[in-house]
């Protein structure tokens, strides 16, 4: 069977429609590239401004950062991670979803993709930005991160590699790289379409260049067709090595709740959840402003919702087993730390994180909530904060309260932690908007490839 | 060119004789001499020729003329010269890098501590204590640590002032020899002095001298803490000073006193205290501590067995104590309450089992008749001429303090007095409330002060002259048991002050002697000896001056003079009572602007920057308080407003407030810190009282404590055991869980040097001597109460207290942590950027050039001993403390991480010397700055790879063990289990 045929019976076998009946190729490109070719709507321009006035804050609260020092947040001796280290696991844990959605769905021949997939994968480069931002704020000396990268130096010191921070370095800046490149290179056929359809002379200079001379022959698209497949062969590992990795920032140290062999897949699971709740959230405003319904369907809003529910279930386990082994263990430690979670100070924060993390998105269970927009979007809301949380309760509370009972102490983060996290938001939006401004959102020539697929089947 | 011809010495007594207008009159005429233009060409040659030329002349010259007098007439000036004497080599061989050290010592309430200064390039850094010395026995405690920051102190008095102006020595001595002459007329009918307490043989003499001058002249000596050794008038038929000897004795009981940790002779009691508790030494025959007091001490937490009883209820134990050992004595009626009784039973049985080894203390806190019944009951016991001689007083007062000091209020209230002249205390601040002191002081036409800062006293004075400090000054000084040190500057005076006897001898008729003049003249009178040089200088070496102890006297305690117990005279309205303690970190105030000592945990609350109201739990239950909440305390028509802390063990109703917070004018450091206790301090009964109200004001206030929480739960952190148990099983428990796991990995083999450090918990009081020594040695800086309140201190060694039991009375613990640079250390493996690396020696280095600040590290330190500079903490800007840092360690910047490297600086200097002279360091020459300044001797630091160290052969003690060994970090640190002596005879608690 050819590779068409395969394609085919695929999109035969998928039932609902991927895409929305009634569009051919042309509608396809006008509908998803007139967003790029017309004028920007009021709506556009309001919330680009907000977002740039968001990293306008996020510059003030690095210059205070750079100028004082880390003594500005609430971090402290024991608690010396707060925001910082949550902040940048919580956004390199929501770009996984870009990077699953690409990469791992397209070499699993998951049509429903098509629609979201630039998309998240936009997502994705933009949040590793804003994560990558944090381990160099949060260092007291900023200004020799450089350390951590392995160059040759009069000093002939290299990095030390058994610390996962330098792990970290390699994991972010491959996971970067990588993701940086699949996703400009599937661009390039649609930077193409926009240079041919572009009107303004500076916006087909600006096409051209960046299409890099894409002619969309046959030989083109056969080395396309080969270079994406192995961009999201590479990407694919990453997807579970990264978090992994990042997860050893903790579970490598001798910290009760943080050493631990669970953290692994727990995080990675973790990313996904709060990757794909993060896809919602953008894309469930966004389809509506933008009239996107007939691309991104109701089966990828269901489909996604499912994905959540799944990786919920997985994370809720980590939680479960983390109890189990507290208590199985026998260590007074471990048994200390479930205890000081559940009933310490920081206890509200724990009995919140079950509420939205394990409680709350059960409601997905039920195939009405799945297919309602607005429910949808609320819980996606609720399962990031979720996640967050979560990242919160494992930084903060195995740190405040340890071994030795004479170094305890609390942990309050200051407003300039909430600044610097808000104006990561900025960074972010700010970002993301100019993306759906400049870029077309969803992959045209995926578009346009699948209803064909769909139209031609239903000829045959 | 030819040389200019101006004479700066004329020029400059010129000046000084100059005042405002006249001032600047005298630098115009100057200005517009010859000479004085030709000097400004030649100093100046670059501009002069531009200037000179320039419209601006006249100008242009003033203004040279004034940076002329700013920096170099008024400033620094030429000294004669003085020789002083260092402790190793002679100054000739001054060698820059190497440090030369300088024994001198340190008048505290006018005991001597003696030192060995450490100086680098002339400038005095670091104290240690002088192993010669009888008071120091080589050890410091913390205010003798912390007194280098008090040299370098920027808010220090600087100039002479009077009515608030600056102005000059010569105009003061004009202004004495006023004095002089009108009180000479009167034979110094209205003329007081007020002095601090003071032991000095030099000072004496001039006391002499100067009452020859003036008989009618009267003298007051005041400290608002102090004198309880001479509160023995009644009972002996005069003044004696007691001296214990504790390394004769079995059984201790303290009557409120705290006198491992404050009072003269503190540090040589704790030593030999420590000696007889030692789990290295003879421990089958350790001794036994009883105390009992209101709040916990330091000495109280080492106890084996403590009675948390009100300050007012310790007569009534003490008189039940007396006659159970058989003194005549009087009961109080109904007191003490039984179960008190049976506390006493059983202690007055076991101290008759060690008559003659025995030795019962009363404390500074407790009023004479306490100290009159310890006594008795000592002679009772048979101590007397054993445990605890007795001396002529080492001080000069002869009279008690309040007595002084409330007949000079009355005397100025009469308007008796005409001229003030107060040193070395401020009594504005410290005078008890109901005296009226700062109101009597006013009616006083001519008050004079002399003192370190312009402190409240001051403020009242016309005349402010500043003090040198003792680093910076001659003098001589005697030690709790009478020896004499000569008392040798280390830097000449910073700013333009004078020592007492520089400020005293203005109102004699040789007004402007110096003090090194003097303290030579009186040593050359009293040496006797032939070659006075030769003993000059060999007393200033050794730091002491021989044969000077004061000898016994033979003295019999009379119980007959004992008055019967005081019947209960005031109605009072609560039988709360207020007990006022000195501080254990500021003392009564005299230190409040000292930063370290401002964040010096105090030993049991491990408060900083504040004082506060300490209630027992019961207490605080019954007037539903907790900690923090501000209350208003209201004693005999006063009230202030505090902070509550709850500790436990304190005694039921009784408030213990400590002095020395509060200070109007102290420095910027001190300023608004606390509340001021001395608001409630009554004259007729300045240690404690009934008749306490407090109440509740619904606000809070922050306490900034750098630990909060003291339970171990069943962590397995302080190990400790009693003698019985240690003595039945030979085989003590200590190496449980201490195996070092298996690893993949092949062990370090430490060929050369391996460091590693032995602490016995058991003998450490908690003083905290070691904090401060550490904060001296390595430059650490001090962050501030905003900053601790953020838990981020920056003490490399601290001092954990824990509790075990109940808290009405809890066992009481001292862990100093500090890095233990582990074998295994879990903070190597995670910096990124290995700046934290294991050295050959087995030192975990920190290398801050490297350290880009991830804190990775701390986080993954189980016992969180690093820390990190969140901010630029060490002060970077005030010039006078550039010249107080060690130069050997590194002044760290923002954003670096630290910790304790073991005194690596001390370790470097040793091995180069050692391998100078081709030969391995050898046990004892590297001592680190804790271990020197530990009164007790309870930190050991040494080679592990001698098997003759100290620290080799307690490692391989059966008490030693490792604080979260079972982590295997593998420390190379060893603690040695607390051993405790219990009485089972002694009622359960």
């Amino acid at each position: 069977m050819s590779v068409d045929d395969q394609r085919t019976t695929v999109a035969r076998q998928s039932g609902e429609p991927l895409v929305a009946p009634g569009h051919d190729l042309e509608s396809v490109n006008e509908q998803i590239n007139r967003i790029v070719l017309r004028p920007a709507g009021s709506g556009w321009l309001f919330g680009f401004t907000v977002a740039f006035l968001l990293l306008i804050g996020l510059m003030f609260a690095v210059l205070a950062l750079m100028t004082r020092g880390t003594g500005i947040w609430g971090i402290n001796i024991p608690v010396a991670w707060g925001f910082a280290i949550i902040n940048f696991v919580w956004w390199i844990g929501i770009g996984h979803a870009g990077t699953l959605i690409s990469a791992i769905l397209l070499l699993l021949k998951q049509q429903w993709r098509t629609s979201i997939n630039r998309f998240a994968e936009a997502m994705t480069l933009f949040a590793v930005a804003c994560a990558a931002l944090f381990p160099i704020l949060h260092l007291g000396r900023p200004w020799v991160f450089y350390w951590l990268l392995p160059y040759p130096n009069s000093m002939q010191l290299w990095p030390q590699p058994r610390s996962p921070l330098i792990w970290d370095v390699f994991a972010v800046t491959t996971y970067g790289t990588v993701s940086f490149l699949f996703w400009y290179v599937g661009l390039i056929p649609d930077l193409a379409t926009l240079r041919d359809r572009a009107v303004e002379p500076l916006k087909r200079k600006f096409y051209g260049i960046v299409s890099l001379g894409w002619r969309g022959s046959a030989m083109h698209w056969r080395r396309y067709e080969m270079l994406y497949l192995l961009l999201a062969g590479v990407s694919t590992p990453l997807v579970v090595s990264v978090h992994s990795i990042v997860s050893f920032d903790f579970a490598v140290s001798v910290l009760p709740g943080w050493h631990t062999t669970i953290f692994p897949p727990y995080f990675v699971a973790g990313a996904i959840y709060s990757g794909f709740a993060m896809v919602l959230t953008l894309t469930i405003p966004i389809r509506k402003i933008y009239h996107l319904e007939d691309f991104i369907t109701m089966r990828h809003l269901d489909t996604m919702a499912k994905v959540m529910l799944g990786t919920g279930w997985i994370v809720a386990y980590g939680y479960l087993m983390e109890l189990f082994v507290a208590w199985y263990s026998g260590s007074y430690f471990e048994q200390f730390l479930v205890r000081n979670r559940l009933f310490g100070p920081f206890g509200p924060a724990y009995w919140g994180l079950i509420l939205t993390n394990v409680a709350l998105p059960q409601a997905l269970w039920s195939r009405r909530v799945r297919r309602n927009p607005v429910l949808l979007w609320c819980l996606s809301l609720v399962i990031n904060t979720g996640m967050w949380l979560e990242r919160f309760i494992i930084v903060i509370v195995s740190l405040h309260r340890d071994f030795l009972p004479s170094s305890w102490g609390m942990y309050y983060p200051t407003a300039w932690d909430w600044a610097t996290y808000l104006g990561t938001f900025g960074l972010f939006f700010t970002l993301l908007f100019l993306f759906i401004r400049f870029l077309p959102m969803i992959s045209n020539f995926e578009m346009r490839e699948l209803v064909h697929r769909t139209s031609t089947e239903g000829e045959h | 060119m030819k040389p200019s011809r101006i004479d700066p010495e004329a020029i400059r007594s010129r000046l000084r004789q100059a005042q405002g207008r006249d001032y600047w009159k005298t630098l115009e005429e100057l200005t517009n001499t010859e000479e004085f233009q030709r000097w400004a060409e030649d100093e100046f040659p670059h501009r002069s020729i531009e200037w000179l030329r320039s419209p601006n002349r006249r100008e242009a010259l003033r203004l040279m003329a004034a940076s002329f007098a700013l920096a170099g007439l008024t400033g620094c000036t030429v000294q004669p010269q003085e020789q002083i004497v260092p402790y190793v080599r002679q100054p000739e061989q001054l060698v820059p890098g190497r440090p030369l050290f300088f024994a001198t010592a340190m008048p505290i309430c006018g005991y001597g501590l003696g030192l060995l200064v450490e100086s680098h390039e002339g400038r005095p850094t670091k104290v240690e204590g002088n192993p010669a010395h009888p008071g120091s026995l080589g050890a410091t405690d913390a205010f003798a640590q912390a007194s280098v920051l008090t040299l370098y102190d920027p808010d220090r008095s600087r100039a002479v002032t009077f009515r608030n102006r600056i102005t000059t020595w010569p105009r003061f001595l004009t202004e004495a020899a006023g004095i002089r002459e009108r009180q000479s007329a009167t034979g110094g009918a209205g003329l007081r002095f007020l002095l601090g307490a003071t032991s000095s043989p030099t000072l004496a003499e001039e006391i002499r001298e100067l009452q020859a001058a003036y008989p009618k002249a009267l003298w007051h000596f005041y400290e608002p803490v102090g004198g309880a050794g001479a509160r023995s008038a009644a009972v002996f038929g005069r003044r004696l000073h007691p001296i214990f000897d504790l390394t004769a004795v079995d059984v201790i009981l303290s009557l409120d006193a705290d006198f491992l940790a404050s009072g003269p002779g503190c540090l040589v009691y704790s030593r030999q205290f420590a000696d007889r508790r030692r789990v290295t030494g003879d421990i089958k025959n350790m001794n036994r501590l009883y105390v009992a007091e209101p709040a916990l001490t330091s000495t109280g937490s080492v106890a084996d067995h403590r009675l948390p009883i009100r300050a007012v209820d310790v007569e009534p134990l003490a008189r039940a104590l007396a006659r159970e050992v058989g003194a005549a004595v009087e009961e109080a009626p109904g007191k003490p309450g039984d179960a008190q009784r049976a506390w006493i039973k059983a202690a007055a049985a076991d101290l008759q089992r060690a008559r003659g080894r025995s030795l019962v203390v009363a404390g500074e806190g407790q009023p004479p008749a306490v100290h009159a019944l310890a006594y008795v009951i000592n002679e009772a016991l048979g101590n007397a001429g054993r445990t605890v001689r007795y001396t002529e007083p080492v001080l000069l007062n002869t009279e008690d303090y309040m007595q002084s000091l409330g007949a000079l209020a009355e005397a100025m209230r009469q308007g008796q007095v005409d001229t003030l002249v107060i040193a070395g205390t401020n009594p504005v601040y410290t005078a008890p409330a109901d005296l009226g002191f700062a109101e009597a002081m006013a009616l006083v036409p001519t008050r004079i002060h002399l003192g370190l800062y312009r402190d409240e006293t001051a403020e009242l004075c016309q005349w402010h002259i500043p003090e040198t400090h003792f680093l910076e000054s001659w003098g001589d000084v005697r030690a709790y048991d009478g020896t004499v040190s000569i008392i040798q500057p280390l830097i000449k005076p910073l700013y333009d002050g004078r020592s007492i006897y520089e400020f005293l001898a203005a109102f004699t008729t040789a007004p402007d002697r110096r003090g090194y003049d003097m303290i030579r003249a009186y040593w050359r009178k009293q040496s006797g000896s032939t070659d006075f040089e030769t003993f000059w200088r060999t007393v200033l070496h050794n730091g002491v001056v021989p044969n000077t102890q004061a000898s016994s006297v033979a003295a019999a305690a009379n119980a007959g003079a004992i008055p019967p117990p005081a019947p209960s005279a005031e109605i009072v309205a609560t039988n709360v009572e207020i007990v006022f303690r000195p501080d254990p970190t500021v003392w009564d105030g005299r230190f409040a602007n000292n930063g370290w000592l401002q964040e010096l945990p105090k030993p049991i609350s491990k408060l900083t920057w504040d004082n506060a109201a300490l209630i027992s739990p019961a207490t605080a239950k019954a007037l539903g308080l907790r900690d923090e909440d501000v209350v208003e305390v209201s004693y005999r028509g006063r009230s202030v407003r505090a902070p509550v802390l709850v500790m436990p063990g304190h005694a039921d109703d009784s408030v213990t407030v400590h002095l020395g917070y509060g200070r109007r004018r102290a420095g910027s450091v001190a300023q608004g810190r606390g509340f001021d206790a001395y608001q409630l301090r009554t004259f007729d009964r300045p240690w404690f009282g009934e008749g306490v109200e407090i109440r509740k004001l619904g606000e809070t206030y922050s306490l900034a404590r750098t630990q909060g929480h003291h339970e171990m739960g069943r962590r397995d952190l302080v190990r400790s055991v009693t003698l019985k148990e240690l003595l039945k099983n030979s085989a003590s428990t200590a190496h449980e869980g201490q195996h070092p796991a298996l690893s993949l990995y092949p062990e370090y083999a430490y060929f050369g040097y391996a460091w590693g450090m032995v602490i016995d918990q058991g003998i450490c009081t908690g003083c905290s001597a070691c904090v401060v020594a550490c904060q001296a040695e390595n430059n650490i800086p001090v962050v501030g109460k905003a900053q601790v309140l953020r838990s981020r201190e920056m003490h490399w060694l601290r001092i954990d207290v824990y509790y075990r039991g109940e808290p009405e009375n809890p066992d009481v613990y001292h862990q100093p942590m500090l890095c233990q640079h582990c074998e295994r250390a879990p903070c190597e493996p995670v910096c990124p950027v290995a700046a934290t690396v294991h050295s050959a020696d087995g030192l975990n280095q920190m290398v801050y050039n490297r350290c880009v600040g991830t804190r990775y590290c701390s986080n993954n330190c189980p016992y969180k001993v690093r820390r990190f500079n969140f901010f630029l903490y060490s002060d970077w800007y005030t010039p006078s403390l550039y010249a107080m840092r060690n130069p050997n360690v590194t002044v760290r910047s923002r954003g670096v991480m630290e910790k304790c490297t073991f005194c690596v600086q001390r370790i470097e200097s040793a091995k180069i010397q050692a391998s100078k002279m081709n030969r391995r360091v050898e046990e004892g020459e590297i001592v680190t700055a804790c271990q020197a300044a530990c009164p007790t001797r309870a930190i050991h630091f040494g080679d592990l790879n001698n098997p003759n160290s100290a620290v080799a052969q307690m490692r391989r003690h059966q008490l030693g063990y490792q604080v979260l060994a079972e982590l295997d970090t593998q420390p190379r640190i060893s603690y040695l289990e607390v051993v405790r002596n219990p009485n089972s005879e002694m009622p359960e608690a």
